[in-house]
């Protein structure tokens, strides 16, 4: 029993399922399997915002300018679709990705090569980012009659009976499991964040590192601009706006540490998930859709208060916790 | 970050002088830009330098000035607090409500100072008591602050507050000095007595520098820190007040976006992030050049939304430039 409580993902697991339990006897059909697919398709840009983040807040740095980035690629995108409408979609994605990462490049390179503090770098970036829309577009929205309908329809196409967006995000969560388990870079991450001086005496460039994780958090934030903007068929100045604390509220719910090292994948998706539901069942169980902000504030104030217990108990067995995950 | 470089510190055979190190200082570099944006912003527009436009001009800052006083304290203890802007929120709705109610003037502006001092007291007793990182902790409490006014408020306003109310926002002290205006004066006095002239400040000081140290030198850590969120719930509170007598109305959405304004206008002012180093001088005029900034750029025409390019731009360029130029002394003294 206390294995099972200090083992995260599954605590995060039991709580979204006590979570469905208590929507399942105020509405039933709410647990029916095409709708827990819908959930995880309204969710699924949040989940891969959240394994960008990840690495990010893994390096002991935090993103904030992840929703501006969002709302900057996808505008571009957009206007990329309106203008050129027969270029094809694929191009238009690899393009909205590319800005994406530069994007990130500008805000790890700040980071990296001077220095700055993290959230000092991302919140002037998130402000410039989103004015940097505001000019580009002139301030006029791009509309639906304006996008092409391959650029509309390519997120909600099914596959297998899923929508693209299902599966992509299942993809990305493939790919960043792979990264963080399988490869020299992934484990960086967790040494940076775990303890800079050490991954320092391993070798490991702590500055190049963090830069890697904000490229991908930038390239996340690129592919999710224009799942966004092409899956609710608008662009305009504010979306997405307040969106880069919904992210760090589905790390910190996941058991990711803002100081760094320590968090999972499963974490980061659970944590995504968690809100998703909570964020599909209110209307559904006739709360008012006001209450939301109220709600998930309350469970990030539990969730931080929870993990921090955790990684008391833990002791100082840095390594162990380190290799652990 | 610092902690990678491994070259020693480079240890001068004589300290400088009183007049060369403020002649070198941060708010010497500050007060030089202020008055670059006055001048330019006077040939700019032949409106500027009237005294109601120049008074006009403070309601632009005073209110967030009003906080950054303590998130400067808050901020120099090593903590950060972004639920400042949803403090306001809060209070703001608080005191619409209590309209409502029909209370008047004495009550509301009780009513805002008590959600201001209750939010903040919140955020102390979590992140001091259970010891969480203020980081997460404000960005919960800044979701669950202004979810309350939504869930109280939605979409609708609360209007009608007292005339009695409206002087707080308007009202004006004597000639062009506003209540704002001669709120902020005062509170730049006090805050910079208490940070730079008390054993508190240094306390601050100390606990910014090395938590583990103070706490070794006597230094109640705990008490103190929960102390400067308190504080700063305070000043959310009474910024609420002035902005809420200004507006005349209260949304959910009222101040949103502030905490990130609060901290860039504290940054500017040159205290460390990371904590352990500022000065309250600086914040005072970081204060007036994002005022008279945006209030320039307002009689230009220019956008909001430009301006905050350009704070943003301001905001890692006063980071980055002080670096860029210590770098390239280094490599010529080589």
């Amino acid at each position: 029993m206390s294995k099972f409580l200090k083992n995260r993902e599954l605590l995060l697991v039991g709580a979204i399922a006590v979570l469905l339990a208590l929507i399942t006897w105020r509405f039933p059909p709410f647990v029916a399997p095409a709708n827990l697919a819908r959930v995880y398709n309204d969710t699924s840009i949040l989940i891969i915002l959240a394994l960008g983040q990840m690495a990010v807040i893994l390096t002991r740095c935090i993103d904030l300018s992840m929703a501006a980035n969002l709302a900057l690629s996808g505008m571009v995108a957009a206007m990329l679709n309106a203008a050129y409408p027969g270029l094809p979609i694929p191009i238009v994605i690899l393009s909205a990705i590319a800005l994406g990462t530069l994007l990130g490049m500008i805000n790890g390179a700040l980071v990296w090569k001077l220095d700055i503090p993290p959230i000092v770098v991302t919140l002037g970036t998130l402000t410039i980012y989103r004015g940097l829309i505001f000019l580009l577009s002139d301030g006029k929205w791009i509309n639906a009659h304006q996008m092409s309908d391959a650029f509309k329809a390519l997120p909600r196409d099914a596959l297998l009976g899923f929508p693209v967006l299902s599966w992509l995000s299942l993809l990305m969560i493939a790919l960043v499991f792979l990264l963080m388990s399988r490869t020299a870079l992934g484990r960086a991450f967790y040494a940076v964040g775990g303890n800079p001086h050490a991954a320092v005496y391993t070798g490991i460039d702590v500055g190049r590192t963090r830069f890697a994780a904000y490229c991908l958090s930038g390239a996340l934030a690129g592919l999710s601009g224009y799942l966004w903007v092409s899956r609710y068929a608008v662009a305009y100045v504010d979306i997405a706006a307040g969106f880069e604390l919904d992210i760090i509220a589905a790390c910190v719910i996941g058991g990711i540490s803002i100081a760094g090292g320590i968090g999972t994948v499963a974490g980061a998706v659970l944590g995504a998930l968690f809100l998703g539901v909570i964020k599909n069942a209110l209307p559904v169980i006739n709360i008012s859709p006001f209450a939301q902000m109220a709600i998930s504030g309350t469970v990030i104030i539990i969730a931080v208060a929870v993990n921090a217990r955790a990684e008391r108990r833990k002791g100082r067995v840095i390594l162990r916790k380190a290799e652990a995950v | 970050m610092a902690e990678t470089h491994l070259t020693p510190r480079h240890i001068p055979d004589r300290l400088e002088g009183r007049g060369a190190r403020l002649l070198k200082s941060w708010e010497s570099l500050l007060l030089v830009v202020a008055c670059l944006i006055f001048l330019g912003n006077s040939l700019a527009s032949p409106y500027f330098l009237d005294p109601w436009n120049l008074s006009d001009a403070t309601f632009n800052f005073t209110e967030k000035a009003i906080i950054a006083f303590a998130m400067a304290l808050v901020i120099i203890s090593g903590e950060i607090d972004l639920s400042v802007a949803s403090i306001i929120a809060l209070a703001s709705t608080a005191m619409g409500y209590a309209v409502q109610l029909g209370f008047d003037t004495p009550v509301l502006v009780a009513i805002g100072l008590a959600v201001g001092l209750v939010c903040g007291a919140i955020n102390g007793l979590l992140i001091t008591g259970l010891g969480l990182p203020s980081i997460v902790v404000t960005i919960g409490t800044m979701s669950l602050f202004r979810g309350l006014s939504f869930i109280i408020l939605g979409d609708q306003a609360f209007t009608g507050y007292p005339d009695s109310f409206s002087w707080f926002g308007q009202g004006y002290v004597w000639w062009v000095f506003s209540f704002e205006f001669t709120l902020f004066v005062i509170l730049a006095v006090v805050y910079a007595i208490v940070l730079h002239k008390t054993n508190f400040g240094r306390a601050v000081y100390a606990i910014g520098n090395n938590q583990t140290a103070a706490l070794f030198s006597g230094i109640r850590v705990a008490r103190i820190k929960f102390i400067l969120f308190l504080l700063t719930g305070l000043m959310a509170g009474l910024a609420s007040i002035c902005l809420t007598s200004r507006l005349g109305s209260t949304r959910p959405s009222i101040a949103l976006g502030w905490e990130l304004e609060v901290v860039t206008m504290v940054v500017l002012g040159g205290v460390n992030i990371l904590g352990g180093s500022g000065t309250i001088p600086g914040v005072v005029l970081a204060a007036l050049i994002m005022g008279m900034v945006t209030f320039g750029f307002g009689l230009l025409n220019v956008p909001g939304i430009v301006m905050s390019i350009f704070i943003g731009l301001l905001l890692i360029s006063v980071i980055a430039l002080p670096i860029l130029w210590r770098r390239a002394r280094r490599r010529l003294q080589h």
